[in-house]
């Protein structure tokens, strides 16, 4: 399969992050290009989740300059990454545990909604029309899923797989361009992975959606990843497409662990 | 019905439907629901659909006898594409949707197809992978694209984009259709419909438009039903019993079929609709009586107590009150109550509150299972057929339901027993010939036209017919007393812990059986005794559920004691197997019945062990997963045997 890209859509310059004396970054650089599914790969405390809060703007690095598309971004809240466009999904999944699948998606579009909450309050006129329009969109992302089944069923009661994908159903429903997975596979038994792959590539497939990823289940990162980051104690130890990153030494030394 | 059976002329399918759409072009044929909606056809939709595949089939070279291979979920648009093959007087051929791509490579094959109506990627796939082996084929239809974007293949065509190329078609040629219609006659091949395949490879069931319209007219007439029906289509396409509630009849009746969304919404849709008109087969009603009794444990005190109340009314007079028998005033009373504080709201969740008659058949039903139905005013009756006969030989007349019968025999149907027991039908619905086997069609149909069904069974007092098992399986102990496996498994399978079970006793000195769990009802049980166990195998080989198994076996073994053909018949010892039979492994047929032969060919070892006397025995099996690939599972298996009664009838008679 002869896959394309765009341009470059996010660039990292030189980013170095610490909390305190902790140094969680150090001079990192690394770009995503459009329509690619991005990894970042590492060892437990690499700084994985760490570089995924900055890219949707929860941690400000001390140094370094982020690029997004074209325009030097400054400082600034992850609500505002949210109206650019970037949706992500939580290692630890957060959603609303009482409410149903549904109402969970629906907090997808809430940035898109125009009408104020009285109006809703009413739910005439432009509210109900708007709610429609939402709602049609969530079926079809509730669809894409394969989550028809559950979609009144409230989170809290269903299995951890499921409401995994509950939660990339709310990232899609913000249509994004960017999606970033935190872990989407951990605790996954091997069929719900496989489904998770193909929901993943279909994504990125259909809807031409940026996808940057991290993963610890190396087989799925190496299946479809277009380019892997590799991180090991804050530091960049290897970038490129997998085959050559799973055979760079440094990469093994990583994992593996090396005799010193 | 009067617009129908006035007019003979209606005489195929296609002038049925059409029919239809000038007679009530605006009541709703079929729904589907999508995006959360329950989207309507009316029978004018449906129609203007149907011409417009059709007429896209015939632009890509469809002729007159050519077979069209379908597959795929309860959709509207593979509904119609069976209608409109039949329009151009080709015959469609319905594949199970879940089979593998090997197992279809055969009747792809058999039945020489060279166009292809699938529903998704999924199926695509399945025919690209084995486009090697079926060289005909010419051309793959599918009607959803989602995740295709990237496929080139030639073959490969949307639904859509034929039925663009077919409405071009009709706007030149408007007449072109109604002539192909009016060349059908009514003993053309409507639809090629494969056997199970039990044994040997699948035969393919050639049926004509005036066998399953007959069917579909003797059942439509049998229970009144009308153009407001409404039934939900979930069971396979390829299922002869779906093929005549969901094709043949609503297209006879004009009555209106609703797809459910996806396979999991199945009973959040069948709430939404709440069907006048069902049909299930038993394990679905024993699935819904399971969920039902789960969450009523979940229950309080004060609500457990109020259901169990009621529901011994509805046992002691709910069946009677349904026949119309006479019933005393305060059971009357009792139950007028349950009915609006249980019965009522029951149904409601069940989605049965609007139903007028529902059907099983496919297997034997358990008695209880039953009775908790009738009694809680669901008008559930049994049927007997096959797919050689429409699915219809023998129904239930309302108020004569008796548990362990099958009913009477149907309008148009003729029903006598050999010499040796086993059943032979005739009437109109019998099928016309296996699909290139004269000599399987010369070995069903004797001299005199009746069908050998197979079955062994009698006739009772009033004239229904009670089948007791296959004729060929029914064999003998080597003390001469006769043997009935499946007889002994659905009195075994009436357990809500048992799922399946297999018993061996033909040539042996005493009878002896191999048990799955019910996984969702045993893991229940075993949660509420506190047993942790880390998945089926496991769950399976601790002797609490050996002892909750033994239990059931034993009061089998007391029912079989009362009878004196069956007293013989009592297991002494059995087995929980380590896996669950499974239909991707061959150890069951897509319509989940025993592959016995198989069965006791691949688990040698473990029968060996039942009859050497042996304690356990350790078995390796190889298993299929859904994705194709294959795995191992090994475990070393318990035997125990079970007390036995001594027969109370005497031995004399055996």
């Amino acid at each position: 399969m002869a896959r394309e890209f765009g341009d470059v859509i996010i660039d990292l310059q030189n980013i170095s992050l610490r909390f305190g004396g902790v140094k969680a970054l150090t001079d990192i650089s690394f770009n995503v290009r459009e329509h690619e599914i991005r990894a970042i790969i590492g060892p437990n405390g690499a700084g994985k989740s760490s570089m995924l809060n900055v890219i949707n703007g929860v941690y400000h690095p001390q140094e370094g300059k982020i690029i997004f598309h074209g325009q030097e971004r400054q400082k600034m809240e992850p609500y505002e990454a949210a109206s650019q466009g970037i949706a992500r999904t939580f290692q630890n999944i957060a959603l609303f545990k009482g409410m149903t699948v549904l109402d969970n998606i629906m907090t997808g579009r809430n940035l898109m909604m125009k009408t104020n909450f009285l109006h809703h309050a009413l739910f005439w006129g432009k509210a109900q029309r708007e709610e429609i329009e939402h709602r049609k969109k969530v079926e079809e992302v509730i669809e894409f899923l394969e989550i028809q089944s559950i979609r009144k069923t409230p989170v809290g009661r269903l299995p951890y797989g499921l409401q995994k994908r509950v939660e990339l159903a709310r990232a899609l429903a913000a249509e994004p361009n960017l999606l970033l997975l935190d872990e989407p596979m951990a605790g996954m038994n091997v069929e719900e992975k496989q489904d998770m792959c193909r929901f993943i590539l279909d994504v990125n497939d259909q809807f031409g959606t940026t996808i940057v990823l991290i993963e610890h289940d190396m087989g799925v990162v190496m299946d479809i990843s277009d380019r892997v980051v590799v991180l090991d104690y804050g530091k960049k130890i290897g970038d490129g497409p997998p085959d050559e990153v799973k055979n760079d030494p440094k990469v093994i030394d990583a994992y593996l662990g090396t005799s010193h | 019905m009067s617009d129908t059976s006035g007019q003979t002329s209606l005489d195929t399918f296609p002038r049925l439907l059409m029919n239809h759409a000038r007679v009530r072009p605006t009541r709703p044929a079929m729904r589907e629901k999508e995006y959360g909606i329950w989207q309507t056809y009316t029978w004018a939709e449906v129609a203007e659909n149907v011409r417009a595949i059709a007429c896209g089939l015939a632009e890509l070279g469809f002729k007159r006898g050519d077979r069209l291979a379908i597959i795929g979920d309860n959709r509207p648009r593979l509904y119609w594409s069976v209608a409109a093959c039949q329009c151009l007087g080709g015959i469609p051929v319905m594949l199970y949707q879940d089979a593998v791509a090997e197992e279809m490579t055969y009747v792809l094959q058999d039945a020489e197809i060279r166009f292809a109506v699938v529903e998704d990627q999924e199926q695509v796939d399945k025919m690209l992978e084995i486009q090697a082996d079926v060289p005909l084929l010419e051309h793959v239809i599918y009607d959803d694209p989602r995740g295709m974007r990237h496929y080139t293949q030639t073959l490969l065509l949307g639904l859509d984009e034929l039925q663009e190329m077919g409405r071009i078609h009709d706007r030149n040629q408007s007449d072109f259709l109604d002539g192909e219609i009016e060349k059908g006659a009514s003993d053309d091949i409507s639809i090629m419909l494969y056997t199970s395949g039990t044994t040997g490879k699948p035969k393919g069931v050639c049926q004509t438009h005036g066998a399953f319209i007959a069917a579909a007219k003797g059942g439509a007439q049998f229970d009144n039903l009308t153009d407001q029906e409404d039934i939900l289509s979930y069971l396979p396409m390829a299922w002869v019993g779906d093929h005549l509630f969901s094709f043949a009849q609503a297209m006879y009746a004009g009555f209106t079929i609703n797809c459910p969304e996806s396979g999991e919404t199945v009973m959040t849709d069948l709430r939404e609709i709440g069907p006048t008109y069902y049909f299930a087969p038993p394990r679905v009603f024993e699935n819904l009586l399971t969920t039902v009794m789960i969450r009523m444990e979940d229950a309080g005190w004060f609500k457990r107590k109020i259901f169990a109340h009621f529901m011994d009314v509805a046992k002691r007079c709910g069946a009677e009150i349904l026949d119309g028998k006479s019933v005393s005033g305060s059971d009357r009373l009792q139950y007028w109550l349950g009915n609006l504080l249980v019965y009522g709201p029951l149904k409601n969740v069940l989605g049965m509150s609007r139903i007028r008659v529902a059907y099983t058949a496919g297997a034997a039903i358990g008695p209880d299972l039953f009775r908790f139905y009738r009694s809680i005013g669901i008008n559930l009756k049994q049927l007997y057929g096959q797919t050689e006969t429409c699915a219809y030989v023998c129904l239930q007349p309302d108020g004569q339901i008796k548990l362990d019968s099958v009913g009477k025999p149907a309008p148009f149907v003729e029903v006598k027993l050999a010499d040796n027991g086993e059943i032979l039908v005739k009437g109109p619905m019998l099928l016309k010939a296996y699909y290139k086997r004269p000599d399987a069609t010369a070995e069903s149909l004797n001299e005199e036209g009746y069908f050998m069904t197979g079955d062994a069974g009698f006739f009772d007092e009033d004239g229904h017919l009670k089948i007791i098992d296959r004729a060929k399986d029914v064999g003998k102990l080597t003390d001469g007393s006769m043997f009935a496996p499946n007889y002994i498994e659905n009195k075994l399978k009436f357990f809500q812990h048992i799922k399946e079970a297999v018993a061996f006793g033909s040539d042996r000195d005493f009878v002896t059986a191999f048990i799955n769990i019910d996984l969702e009802a045993v893991g229940n049980w075993a949660e509420r005794k506190g047993l942790a166990y880390s998945g089926y195998t496991d769950l399976a080989q601790q002797s609490a559920i050996y002892d909750l198994i033994r239990g059931g076996i034993e009061q089998v073994n007391a029912d079989l004691a009362s009878d004196p053909m069956m007293s013989s018949s009592q297991i002494k010892r059995f087995l929980i197997l380590h896996k669950e039979l499974d239909a991707d492994d061959g150890e069951l047929t897509r319509t989940r019945k025993v592959r016995r032969k198989f069965i006791s060919e691949r688990y040698n070892v473990l029968i060996d062990a039942l009859y050497s006397g042996k304690d356990s025995q350790y078995i390796e099996t190889e298993v299929k997963y859904e994705d194709g690939r294959t795995g191992k599972i090994a475990a070393t298996l318990r035997i125990e045997n079970v007390k036995t009664f001594a027969g109370n009838a005497g031995k004399q008679a055996a």
